[in-house]
This record gives structure tokens, C-alpha cells and sequence, in this order.
């Protein structure tokens, strides 16, 4: 964790380079990193995908159940996004309750899939007020090298759209599994997210961990299928000018339409216990254990709280 | 997303919101400096109906040690919501939404103060809200930066902070709790007014590129509104003489009030 005289050459040559608009692995500064996916990596979860972004590398698989609707929105159904990053992910990463960072990490790109629509939710409704579909979509994080926010984020929406979800019905104050009857998630919109952040005043996108650590600022931008924006997050210790988030919101839009073609091309939506043109990867074994752990995260993490007295206002 | 059904009407055909408030008004603010006897520095804020308190230590020394930094001073933020603070009691515990919004509005506060100045410290901010209503991180934000400044810690700018956000169609200034329940988009903007710089900005709901641009210039311009209240907030403590105390600055749609 503490930083070397290492850490610290790395970070003035990525910001000498970045005044002449270069960056270390010779991309230009609006060009991400070359993604490929994997669908249906994980045959026991619904859907499932592995996604290479340079080398950061996630796998998200999609679990489906019934559940209770929250009271408040009785006629939708739920969608959940968690992210954990694995501690075989880096050297730095630590069991135990995630921390603020990773917590950012998994309402970032639940929020980005959440607010774009892309689970039509009304369509998972089996009883209004009593009984719905809960479309849970976990990450793991399996190896780092910066920006895990669009490395999940492509990774839940490749999973989702070769999701083949089982049909249930409402019989007898209870849901039941029809059997053998499959359908796939019902779909709106693709959302990509695309994080840009910026190092000694210049806006690059998609940053590797050596980027990520030298930068001052960052954010990600989601946008949908129709070319709008539909959530985004700045983050980091500095900030941004209306100008530059002004590019930041056009850069967001042209780049999430190229790698949204990527996306749809490995991951043909809507098919039933489609698998795409992803190959067996051998992972399958690995992520059923890693199930476990994800539930795990689900439940509220437990942080020693000392009672405070509370309301002490004016 | 489209946003929850609702039967109220949002915006009428005078173009007045659910609560009479106009497109471009934001709702009442008051902030008073300096509430809290023990704190270095605090800040009381009433943003529509959230009332929010903000208490400031530091610098001071860092526990637990491993977390200090040698090159300069560190930043904690705590955002928390009593239980009583909304209609559902809410969980003391911190929520992971509460563990988020404290990583943002700590990366908001970050660039505008000067903590080089104490390395091996820690400034600590605690925001506990009282009462919420739409909002909340944005009036937090606000009072945190009031009271950072109260405490006397030297800082390169005010953060100020308010949303905008897309309700019936159309791009309206400081969400309220309906709107936010009901409407299309919520982008919650802290920015410095002086050095022009966005340091939080968040956005769920689907706006076009244009919206995009006027929701954030409409954002910028509530943060520069509620700068000024900031501003007479710190005047009237330091500068208002004895009757200081009492008084309270405040902007919105009605008159000032004690």
C-alpha cells in the first residue's frame, strides 16, 4: 500500500506524457482498451459473462429468484448489481466488509443498468403486491488493472442479455417454477458506461491502474441505446470544469456506441440458454465457489457502531 | 428511468412545482455557523425541510495511526442519517448508500482544502441528518463546507452545493422529495464557485445530451445561489457584532426569516 519512489517516477511520466496527449501503453486519449467478452462462461447461473478490458478481468453471473416486491413498488420487479473485487485480484485487496470504494463500485454499476431501464421490471411482476422475479447480477473481480467500473459494468450487461430466465407462475398464494420453460430477461436497452479520468488536466478514457492512481479526478458517464445519459459519478480528489464534463457527456455518448456494437456482437440478446460465441474457459468451476461469498455481501455489512447520541440539534 | 407513478401534479400550467416553487427557485435555505460548543467548527442547515447539522475536528491526530499521511493532512467525512430522519425508521447502522455518500462528499471537500499545510492529521466531518427530504447529500455538503470554514481550516474555495434535475419533461432547479420519488433525473452538483470547478456530480435518470448541459449550468447556478447564503452565514458570525448569534441567513422562495 505505501507509495514507492517507484509509484511516484510512474506517475510524473504519465503525466509528462499526458501534457503531449500520450499515455504509457501508446493509446491515444479517447481510446479504451481493447475489450473482449466471454458469454456463458458459468452454465449453472442463468447468464453469465467474462470480460476482458485490457487486463482487468471480470466474470458476472445472473441468478434468478422469487421474491417478495418492496412495498413502496408493489407492480415491479427487483433488479439487485453487486460488484466484489476477489483478494486473488491484487495484492492489496483485504477480506472482510468491503470498503467504501468497492461499496462505490457496486452502486456505480447498478446504477448505471438500474436507471437506463435495461430490465424492463414490470414484466417481472407475478402478483402485484405479493410475488415478483428478482434479477440478481453479481461481479467478481478477478484481476486488476484500473477501472473496474466499466470492466463490471460491460460484464453485467453481456450477462443480461444472454440471460435465459426460468418461468414461474403464481399458484396457490405461492410462486412455482413452471418446468422446462425458459425466457430470456426482458430487455429495453443496452448501457455502457465509460469512465474517463483526468491526469494533469487531460481527459483519458478508460485508465489502467497506473492511470488510475495518478489521476485527480474521475468520472463515469452511462448512456443507453437511444445515445442519452442516463446516470453517472464523479469521483476522486479534485474536480471537473462545465466544460470539461461537457466533453466528458459527448465523449461518453460516441464512445458507448462503438463498444455497445462489441457488446451486442459477443452477447445476441433474448436468445433462451444462449450461449453466444464464448468458449469454454474452464472458469465454470471457480465461480460456483465463489457463490457463497457473493450472498455474503448481499447482507448488510456489520461496522462496530458505538451508539451516538442522536438529534442533538438545535 | 420514467419514475414512480404519482397523482400529483408536478408541474402546472403556470409552470409552478408540486410545493409553488418556480423552475428556476430553489427552496428556502437558512445556514447558521457555529451551533455546537464542542465541535472546531459547525454549521446548522435547513435546506426546504432537510435540517442538517455539521460538526468539524481537526486537525488532529489520526487514530488508527496506520491511516496518516506524511505528505499532508487526511480527510474523514461521515454522512448519517438518525432514525428519525424519515418516515420509515431508518437502521443506525450505516447503510452502504450512507458509506457512499460519504466517499463523494469527502472527494467534494478534498479540493478545496488546504490540508498540505498538516501532514501527519486528521480533519474529521461529521454531517448528521436530522431530518430528510430530497436532496440531503447536497445540503450536507453545504453546511460541512460552512463549517470546515468555521473551524477555521484554510481552504482554496466554499463548496457549494444543490441538484437539478428533469421533472414533467423539463429541467427544474433543487428536487424535492416528490420529484425526486416522481421524476425523470436527479443530478445532485457541489461545485467551487471562485476556481469553477465541478468536485461532485452524480446522475441517475435519462436526460439527451442538450438536457445534460442545461441540467448541470442550471445546478451550477443553485450552488452559486446557496453561495451567498454561505457566505452571509460566516459574515454574520464573525462580523454581525453581538446579535450574530441569533440570526440566521437564509434565501428562497419566502421572506428571511430569524
Amino acid at each position: 500500500m505505501h507509495r514507492t519512489i517507484i509509484d511516484d517516477l510512474k506517475r510524473s511520466r504519465i503525466h509528462k506524457l499526458a501534457e503531449d496527449g500520450r499515455r504509457q501503453d501508446g493509446r491515444g486519449m479517447d481510446e479504451p482498451r481493447r475489450l473482449r467478452i466471454e458469454t456463458g462462461v458459468v452454465p449453472k447461473a442463468e447468464g453469465s459473462a467474462r470480460v476482458f478490458l485490457g487486463d482487468t478481468e471480470v466474470v458476472a453471473g445472473v441468478k434468478v429468484k422469487p421474491d417478495r416486491p418492496f412495498p413502496d413498488v408493489g407492480d415491479r420487479g427487483i433488479f439487485i448489481c453487486t460488484a466484489e473485487v476477489l483478494p486473488l485480484a491484487h495484492q492489496d485487496v483485504e477480506t472482510g466488509p468491503p470498503q467504501p470504494p468497492v461499496i462505490e463500485l457496486a452502486r456505480v454499476v447498478d446504477r448505471g443498468i438500474r436507471e437506463s431501464g435495461m430490465v424492463d421490471l414490470k414484466q417481472l411482476v407475478l402478483e402485484p403486491n405479493k410475488s415478483v422475479i428478482g434479477v440478481f447480477v453479481d461481479n467478481s473481480v478477478i484481476d486488476v488493472d484500473g477501472n473496474l467500473f466499466d470492466a463490471c459494468s460491460y460484464a453485467s450487461t453481456a450477462a443480461l442479455l444472454t440471460a435465459s430466465i426460468p418461468k414461474w407462475e403464481y399458484r396457490d398464494d405461492a410462486p412455482a417454477r413452471v418446468e422446462g420453460q425458459t425466457m430470456p430477461a426482458p430487455i429495453t436497452t443496452v448501457p455502457v458506461s465509460v469512465t474517463m479520468a483526468k491526469v494533469n488536466g487531460q481527459i483519458m478514457v478508460d485508465p489502467t491502474q497506473d492511470e488510475w492512481t495518478a489521476m485527480e479526478a474521475r468520472v463515469t458517464i452511462t448512456t443507453n441505446s437511444d445515445g442519452n445519459i442516463c446516470a453517472m459519478q464523479k469521483g476522486g480528489p479534485s474536480g471537473f470544469t462545465y466544460d470539461e464534463l461537457e466533453r466528458c457527456g459527448r465523449l461518453s455518448v460516441s464512445i458507448g456506441a462503438r463498444v455497445r456494437e462489441t457488446i451486442k456482437q459477443a452477447a445476441p440478446g433474448g436468445g433462451d440458454g444462449c450461449c453466444g460465441p464464448g468458449e469454454e474457459c474452464g472458469h465454470g468451476q471457480q465461480t460456483q465457489q465463489q457463490q457463497p461469498q457473493q450472498e455474503q455481501q448481499q447482507q448488510q455489512p456489520q461496522y462496530g457502531q458505538e451508539p451516538r447520541p442522536y438529534g442533538s440539534g438545535p | 428511468m420514467g419514475g414512480r407513478d404519482t397523482d400529483i401534479v408536478l408541474l402546472d400550467k403556470d409552470g409552478l412545482r408540486c410545493d409553488g416553487r418556480r423552475i428556476d427557485q430553489t427552496r428556502r435555505v437558512d445556514i447558521k455557523a457555529g451551533v455546537l460548543k464542542n465541535a472546531h467548527g459547525s454549521a446548522y442547515i435547513e435546506f426546504g425541510d432537510n435540517k442538517i447539522l455539521a460538526g468539524v475536528f481537526g486537525p488532529r491526530d489520526v487514530h488508527p495511526k496506520h491511516l496518516s499521511d506524511t505528505d499532508t493532512g487526511i480527510l474523514r467525512c461521515r454522512y448519517h442519517m438518525s432514525p428519525f430522519s424519515v418516515s420509515d425508521r431508518k437502521n443506525p447502522a450505516p447503510s452502504r448508500r450512507e458509506i457512499e455518500i460519504s466517499k463523494v462528499i469527502k472527494e467534494a471537500l478534498e479540493p478545496a482544502l488546504i490540508l498540505e499545510q498538516f501532514p501527519r492529521t486528521v480533519v474529521d466531518v461529521f454531517m448528521e441528518i436530522l431530518q430528510a427530504d430530497g436532496g440531503s447529500r447536497c445540503a450536507a455538503l453545504s453546511a460541512a463546507s460552512v463549517a470546515l470554514a468555521d473551524a477555521g481550516i484554510p481552504m482554496r474555495d466554499m463548496v457549494s452545493a444543490c441538484a437539478a434535475g428533469k421533472v414533467a419533461d423539463t429541467i427544474v432547479l433543487d428536487v424535492n422529495n416528490e420529484e425526486d420519488q416522481a421524476g425523470q433525473a436527479d443530478m445532485p452538483v457541489g461545485y467551487m464557485p471562485n476556481l469553477d470547478s465541478v468536485t461532485l456530480i452524480q446522475l441517475d435518470g435519462v436526460l439527451t445530451p442538450d438536457e445534460y448541459g442545461l441540467c448541470m449550468r442550471t445546478a451550477i447556478d443553485g450552488c452559486r445561489q446557496v453561495y451567498e447564503v454561505q457566505k452571509r452565514a460566516l459574515s454574520e458570525k464573525y462580523f454581525a457584532g453581538g446579535g450574530g448569534r441569533e440570526r440566521t441567513a437564509s434565501m428562497g422562495g419566502h421572506t428571511v426569516g430569524a
